[in-house]
């Protein structure tokens, strides 16, 4: 049973799930490390294609042709690991499913125990899910490197690593139904639904669109939308509802007043689940489809206004007059950065699917800085700010220094502005440029983009020294080197002193 | 909104609808297409892939392809790939019926590759150009694909199918550059996309 107080209650709970969340948190941030890694090998390759194409290895011709391993020493030879197409494959899934999945999962845990009011049950079931899910994701990228990725974006896994990552997924999903059958509370806050229903939803797309597109194909045009229905999905009902939720709870919790208002909470989510779900067709505007799915999809990523709107109004409104906290809390800086880019990136993925602007968008680099957008600059962002908030709550001690957690923000924050610039400037010039044929392709605009793509890798450097940054700070933590008095860390101590 | 069976009803109505309305019925539409038979020269449209081009589909989804390359055709009023030359016509459902998995692809750092075996049609060019992109496209950004072809002694005489190279590529004297199966598969591939054939519910204007 649970102690009596509040305080004691949250502490105790907060135990209970201290290894689990741990291993998530902990294997998110080697993902990261990974991912971030593969980025920056990709992005030079973009701008400097005989980056990295060579490794080295025995030279096969001259020993066949005679020549002695002694005289023919290892010398620089053309792989195919290294190759772009699969660097890229990489990235991508080091980042969705090794960081920001984890992280997901780790943090809805960590919420579901909470919100539920119960310590954690069946850890062990958790921590073995987690298992799972990294040998399924180095299974995955091993395989994509190796040359037997699917080329299905967002499904670039071999099955074999899917299926692995399915079961993984499954195990949290019946941990999540159990656990939520048990609670404790007398009301379901807003965030629990948004927890739970992606904990419900994602299984469901992971095994639909697998199934559809590599087990029993169905015909190419059909793929294509299953594809964007699960690929925009991953975002609108796997990670977007984990990044809000995550806000929805972080932001009272942090300056100590009650949400502005529960009517809004439940028009924002009802609303999401109805017209996020269908947005994925706006990735094929202009494809080889009826006009019909396109155009709703055009319909619900337009009508995407009303759910982000109200999510906006709703943290505002809660926030107002505690602005003054952005100074000094670390949770609420990454947090509000977080769901203020939630705001701006929606508005911007609204316009984008409509037909004359994405005649000019579509296929260039402003698609890229919109993705980085919305998964960086919003859910990596709200992810930061929750592992700044539970961390010291499973370790039993403090962040040992306000400037790495400082270092850390400005890496990622500069990082990550740099980057959108970058791509979004280059993107509609060179949307632009297409739009004109007299424009040649490879003399005219591949040069144009050049400098943006330059300017893309050295925002990403910021970012890599943000995460280094991150993850350095955390081994700390773990290693229960965190400091154990003087209270939490503030980056500006002196007013966390006279808050009101 | 509190009982948890209430919550799961309303997850899976706004979950089903999506399904229903992206998945399932797009499917029943369209996901049925049969060829099409041209009577002018009884030739089925579109048509099948040889062997080694359903090989070479598999070389192109392996390293990545289409992260750079589309393989869809819009319409005029939706872009400016006809202008641009990229097709005769727009690509319509049925045009894809052979591809599995599908190639249409999201990003356009290189041209779109619709019909690539159409405007570009020699297999000696496309070896040269995986080989060393920017010998024969100058100032292009593709990687080079140095690594699915093989160096080798000349033995006799060179083989047929060596790579004409020259400049800091070429290989030491005595030696040659010759495409492993796979290069051979993905050219057969490329020289194999040609979507230029008209189509009853997509007709090319004279």
């Amino acid at each position: 049973m649970p102690p009596p107080t509040d305080a004691a209650e949250r502490a105790y709970i907060d135990r209970s799930c201290r290894a689990p969340v741990l291993f998530f948190f902990g294997s998110a941030l080697f993902w990261l490390l990974v991912g971030t890694f593969f980025a920056l090998v990709t992005s030079i390759k973009l701008h400097d294609p005989e980056f990295m194409t060579r490794a080295p290895l025995p030279d096969v011709a001259k020993f066949q042709a005679g020549g002695s391993l002694n005289a023919n020493p290892i010398s620089m030879q053309d792989v195919g690991f290294l190759t772009f197409g699969r660097f890229r494959a990489s990235h991508l899934n080091a980042v969705a499913y090794g960081w920001a999945s984890s992280a997901a999962i780790g943090v809805g845990v960590w919420l579901m125990a909470r919100l539920c009011r119960v310590p954690l049950r069946r850890p062990a079931l958790v921590t073995t899910a987690g298992v799972l899910w990294n040998i399924g994701i180095a299974v995955g990228i091993a395989g994509i490197l190796a040359g037997q990725s699917t080329s299905v974006e967002w499904l670039e896994f071999p099955p074999y690593a899917a299926l692995i990552i399915g079961i993984a997924y499954a195990m949290i999903a019946v941990w999540a139904v159990d656990m939520f059958a048990s609670r404790q509370c007398d009301h379901v806050y807003v965030t629990l639904w948004y927890v739970l229903a992606a904990f419900f939803w994602f299984p469901w797309l992971y095994a639909t669109a697998n199934i559809l597109i590599l087990l029993k194909p169905v015909q190419g045009s059909v793929q294509a939308i299953v594809n964007w229905w699960f690929g925009h999905n991953v975002l609108g009902l796997w990670f977007t509802p984990i990044g809000i939720g995550a806000a929805y709870y972080m932001i009272p919790k942090v300056i100590g007043r009650p949400i502005h208002s529960y009517y809004l909470s439940a028009i924002g989510f009802w609303s999401l689940a109805l017209f996020y779900s269908w947005n994925g067709g706006h990735h094929l505007i202009g494809g080889p489809l009826p006009a019909w799915v396109i155009t709703a999809s055009i319909v619900a990523s337009v009508m995407m206004v009303i759910p982000v709107v109200v999510t906006a109004v709703n943290h505002h409104m809660t926030m107002r007059g505690h602005f003054g906290m952005l100074r000094y809390s670390p949770t609420l800086r990454f947090i509000v950065f977080g769901a203020m880019s939630y705001t701006l990136v929606s508005l911007q993925g609204s316009s984008m699917a409509i037909r004359s602007l994405n005649k000019i968008s579509h296929f260039t680099h402003y698609t890229i800085g919109h993705a980085h957008f919305g998964l960086y600059a919003f859910f990596t962002m709200v992810m930061f700010g929750c592992m700044y908030y539970i961390v010291p709550r499973l370790c039993g001690c403090e962040w040992r220094s306000a400037y790495l957690i400082r270092l850390h923000f400005w890496a990622a924050a500069y990082g990550i502005f740099f980057m959108i610039i970058a791509l979004t400037v280059g993107g509609l010039v060179q949307g632009l440029m297409l739009a004109d044929p007299a424009k040649d392709f490879v003399g005219e605009i591949v040069p144009m983009t050049r400098p943006y793509l330059v300017g893309r890798s050295l925002s990403g450097v910021l970012l890599s020294i943000g995460h280094v940054v991150f993850a350095y700070h955390f081994i700390l933590m773990v290693l229960q080197l965190g400091r154990r008095e003087g209270g939490p860390v503030y980056f500006n101590p002196v007013e966390a002193e006279v808050r009101p | 909104m509190n009982r948890m069976r209430n919550l799961f009803i309303g997850f899976f109505a706004t979950f089903i609808c999506s399904w229903l309305g992206l998945v399932l019925a797009p499917h029943i539409q369209f996901g049925g297409l049969k060829e099409y038979l041209n009577e002018d020269d009884n030739q089925y449209l579109p048509p099948a892939r040889t062997g080694l081009a359903e090989r070479g589909s598999q070389v192109y989804a392996a390293n990545g392809c289409i992260y750079c390359h589309t393989q869809q055709v819009r319409p005029a009023h939706q872009g400016y790939d006809l202008a641009r030359g990229w097709g005769a016509r727009r690509t319509v459902a049925r045009d894809y019926i052979h591809d599995r998995p599908h190639f249409l692809g999201t990003m356009r750092t290189g041209p779109d590759l619709t019909n690539i075996g159409h405007r570009q049609n020699s297999v000696a060019w496309h070896h040269k150009h995986l080989f060393a992109p920017a010998t024969v496209s100058k100032g292009s950004i593709m990687p080079p694909f140095r690594y699915l072809y093989r160096k080798q002694r000349i033995v006799g005489a060179p083989s047929p199918d060596a790579l004409q190279i020259e400049g800091p590529d070429a290989p030491e004297p005595g030696f040659e550059i010759v495409p492993t199966e796979d290069a051979k598969a993905l050219v057969a591939y490329l020289v194999s996309l040609n979507r230029m054939y008209p189509l009853p519910e997509a007709p090319v204007d004279q």
